[in-house]
């Protein structure tokens, strides 16, 4: 199995589109990071004209590596999505049309074997992409905005963190955000198996992802009541939560907690139910698949 | 030619179909190659070779049937076979963005091979294209590429060879290149190769024996050297009354001469002498005589598979 | 009641009316002045809890500045803190300066202690703030809470509590209560992760008034403060 993978991945690295994405999330965290250098201040207006009126806002000092950080991720984890698709789409049904996936099946190693590899080999790839942005976000971030206490805008107010209360909830929120972006590597993955073109199954799966997305995100009671508690993109941005404290009494902030933290572990559930389902279903469906490619 | 077989066979097809949707593509196959055989599978394009050989790899699950390979039933030990088996289906698609070297590095360790380099240079040695390992496979001709496919099927030095089509898109010098990599696979490496083509005149060149199949149908198996015997002709018979000229056969020595039987033509093998006494013989018991068409040669009838309606007016001669 | 004694009754409501009780109020106006003019500046270190519906952040140790006559910043110099913009109010100089009317509107009991009430009516009408009630510990010549009415701002309220520092008329603990404006961020801002829980209808009723608490730990009183500091 071990073989497998190392195979797998020298595949997929050796192949010069799966730079694309490394390139573009460097890009864009590059562009933004340069935004907010020049015309952080501004931007900050913006989000916290809410209560600019009420209070004495300390711009400068708000706007440090930490919430910089903060926004980049808020970005990124809506485009991530795709950039993930792009490799976890390709990994069957490119090989499918690139004809090398007959010549694949007929070694000696099981369907089942080498599906479960070449999802592996994609959910590793999604993970270098979110230490790559890791990286780049938080750290080069740090670098050019310095620490400071982290505000955070929420649709029902807003909320401070302390500096030395931060750093693991990054942690916290990568290994979520790792979860969720499996969840649509599985979903790629899904339907990489049942096409023979990855155009399709990319394209596809971007499409999901977004119609999903809207759903998650409109307030319609409709579909707030029924089908959004289901969604996997209802959950995707629970990787947030490990942002948001609890009040004590007096509503000041708790350091070290977790507004609601058997919330995030719900809905980290559903996302593992959703990836075990899509990848078992793309197994049970491949090992019967006829190759005509 | 193949040397000379060994009788057990190393591939044994029972009863093999294969149906997709309204589509029978394999319908009722029964043949089997021995070990040691070159085994020419013909057929025009769309009769179904590369169906069956699809099915072979695993590749395709029949729809009924029975495949047993190297005295295993492929259903239970796929595995096992395959670690025998090495095949290439249709062109060989390789990976263009890697290299030669690369390419077969990768099949190599996916049939458990732990290969070193230099065993990995002889086996693209062999196949002529040691000097370019180095280069990415889209800069490779066809002919290349054809080659590389071969070394990637042999490099885990299987008993079993299955080529579907290997001379397809080859100038003739690369045809020739390949029937004499086949040839040398079974006289000096003793590999039992089973290679399809729609060229009647390849099959002939390297096969010991062969098998013809048509809308997925065994037209004909046998020796080569039987099959394209001048002397024995096949004879195409059609009547009015199909089911009913069937019965009268069976119940005749003719039976003994008929190949086939199927849409409503009957296919003897036959000596050209013979063929005024089946015709008396059938008007005799009233049969309907609506064409009666020898060829001349196996390669005679082999074209008539593509253009059926045309015939050779065999009378003549 | 015979005749005199009702004269020396009319006499004596007459005099509870009388401006002359508003002299009175205008020199204990004046003495609170003097009191407070002893700190010409500080720098103090406190904690600052917020207590405001749509704000959630953590107790911090902060610096508080003031220099007359009317500097006054709040600082959190290792963080980040809000702080609201009537915090100026504490400094309770600017109260006191100025041109204003005095009005002696009595006493009243605030928690047990009975204070004396003085509203100040600013004589300038283009001032922002339009009314400040003083409720001041006569004894001590302490205010201990102030309410003041503005234009533009509502109304805020001011209690003040003291303790070893109550001779140069600096709090201890100071809690400042004020109307805030309806939190709105900005749409499409920021998703949110939305947890399932009705947090929103919780902070709806919860209104719109803030409270920012600081509580003093030390002064240090007239000590060179820079502008640059404000």
């Amino acid at each position: 199995m071990w073989t497998l993978l190392q195979i797998e991945l020298f595949k997929i690295f050796k192949r010069p589109r799966t730079y694309i994405s490394f390139a573009a999330i460097a890009a864009i965290i590059l562009i933004i990071q340069l935004g907010l250098k020049f015309d952080g201040t501004a931007y900050l207006q913006l989000l916290l004209s809410g209560i600019a009126d009420s209070f004495y806002v300390p711009y400068e000092t708000i706007l440090n590596g930490y919430l910089v950080a903060f926004i980049i991720l808020n970005t990124l984890l809506i485009h991530l999505p795709l950039l993930v698709a792009l490799v976890a789409g390709d990994v069957v049904a490119g090989e499918a049309n690139m004809g090398t996936l007959r010549l694949l099946l007929t070694k000696p190693v099981s369907r089942t074997q080498l599906l479960l590899v070449k999802f592996t080999a994609s959910v590793i790839y999604t993970l270098l992409l979110l230490i790559w942005m890791a990286l780049l976000a938080l750290f080069l971030s740090i670098l050019f905005f310095g620490t400071n206490d982290m505000l955070i805008a929420r649709n029902t107010g807003m909320e401070q963190i302390e500096k030395s209360d931060i750093l693991w909830r990054y942690m916290a929120a990568f290994g979520y955000a790792a979860v969720a972006l499996s969840t649509v590597a599985a979903l790629a993955f899904l339907l990489s198996v049942m096409a023979d073109n990855s155009i399709g199954p990319i394209v596809a799966t971007i499409c999901i992802v977004i119609v999903l997305t809207i759903l998650s995100e409109l307030r319609i009671p409709m579909y707030d009541n029924t089908v959004k508690p289901y969604l996997f993109t209802s959950h995707m941005l629970a990787w947030k939560g490990f942002f948001y404290s609890r009040a004590n009494q007096e509503g000041q902030a708790i350091r070290g907690s977790i507004e609601n933290l058997p919330a995030i572990g719900r809905s980290l559930g559903i996302l593992i139910a959703y990836i075990v389902f899509f990848v078992s279903t793309a197994v049970i469906l491949f090992r019967k698949k006829d190759i005509l490619s | 030619m193949a040397a000379c077989s060994k009788m057990s066979p190393i591939i044994q097809i029972t009863g093999l179909s294969k149906q997709f949707r309204e589509l029978r593509a394999v319908d009722d196959l029964s043949f089997s190659v021995n070990e040691g055989d070159i085994y020419g599978f013909l057929g025009q394009n769309g009769a179904g070779k590369s169906t069956t050989l699809r099915m072979l790899l695993s590749l395709i699950e029949p729809s009924g049937g029975r495949i047993e390979m190297l005295g295993m039933d492929l259903r239970h030990k796929r595995k096992e076979i395959l670690r025998q088996v090495g095949g290439v289906i249709e062109r060989p698609d390789l990976y263009n963005y890697l290299t030669g070297y690369e390419n077969i590095s990768v099949f190599a360790r996916m049939s458990g091979m732990r290969s070193g380099k230099r065993k990995l240079m002889d086996r693209l040695e062999q196949v002529g294209l040691a000097e370019r390992a180095d280069s990415k496979v889209r800069t490779y001709s066809q002919g290349m590429k054809q080659r590389l496919g071969i070394a990637v099927a042999l490099v885990h030095d299987p008993q079993l060879i299955i080529l579907d089509e290997p001379t397809n898109g080859l100038d003739p010098q690369g045809i020739a290149d390949m029937r004499n990599l086949i040839l040398d696979l079974s006289i000096h490496h003793k590999k039992t190769v089973l290679v399809s083509s729609h060229l009647l005149r390849e099959v002939e060149l390297v096969a010991n024996r062969m098998l013809i199949i048509d809308k997925g149908r065994k037209i004909v198996e046998g020796n080569v050297k039987d099959l394209f015997n001048s002397a024995k002709m096949l004879v195409e018979l059609q009547t009015l009354d199909p089911a009913g000229t069937l019965a009268i056969i069976r119940d005749s020595a003719w039976n003994a001469l008929l190949k086939e039987a199927t849409d409503g033509k009957f296919i003897f093998e036959m000596d050209r002498e013979s063929i005024p006494a089946l015709t008396r013989d059938l008007v005799s018991r009233e049969v309907r005589i609506t064409k009666l068409h020898p060829r001349h040669s196996l390669e005679d009838y082999f074209l008539s598979l593509t253009t059926p309606n045309q015939h050779v007016d065999t009378f003549a001669n | 009641m015979n005749h005199k004694t009702f004269i020396f009754l009319m006499i004596l409501s007459l005099e509870s009316l009388n401006p002359a009780r508003g002299q009175d109020a205008t020199q204990l106006v004046r003495n609170l002045k003097s009191k407070l003019d002893q700190v010409s500046s500080y720098e103090a270190e406190g904690t600052m809890k917020t207590n405001v519906p749509f704000l959630k952040v953590p107790a911090a140790r902060v610096k508080i500045f003031y220099k007359k006559p009317d500097k006054f910043r709040v600082k959190n110099e290792q963080g980040i803190s809000l702080v609201p913009k009537t915090i100026s109010s504490i400094s309770l100089n600017s109260l006191v300066d100025g041109n204003y009317s005095i009005l002696d509107a009595g006493r009243e009991v605030v928690s047990g202690q009975s204070l004396r009430v003085i509203k100040l009516l600013p004589s300038d009408e283009n001032q922002e703030i339009v009314l400040s009630t003083l409720y001041i510990d006569e004894k001590d010549l302490l205010i201990v809470r102030a309410r003041t009415t503005t234009k533009e701002n509502g109304t805020y309220e001011v209690e003040l509590a003291y303790g070893k520092y109550s001779s140069y008329a600096l709090p201890d603990k100071v809690i400042c209560r004020f109307n805030s404006k309806d939190y709105k961020l900005p749409k499409g801002v920021t998703f949110d992760y939305d947890d399932g829980s009705n947090k929103k209808k919780e902070d709806q009723a919860a209104g719109t008034k803030g409270q920012v608490e600081i509580i003093y730990n030390s002064y240090q009183i007239n000590k060179n403060i820079p502008d640059s500091v404000f």
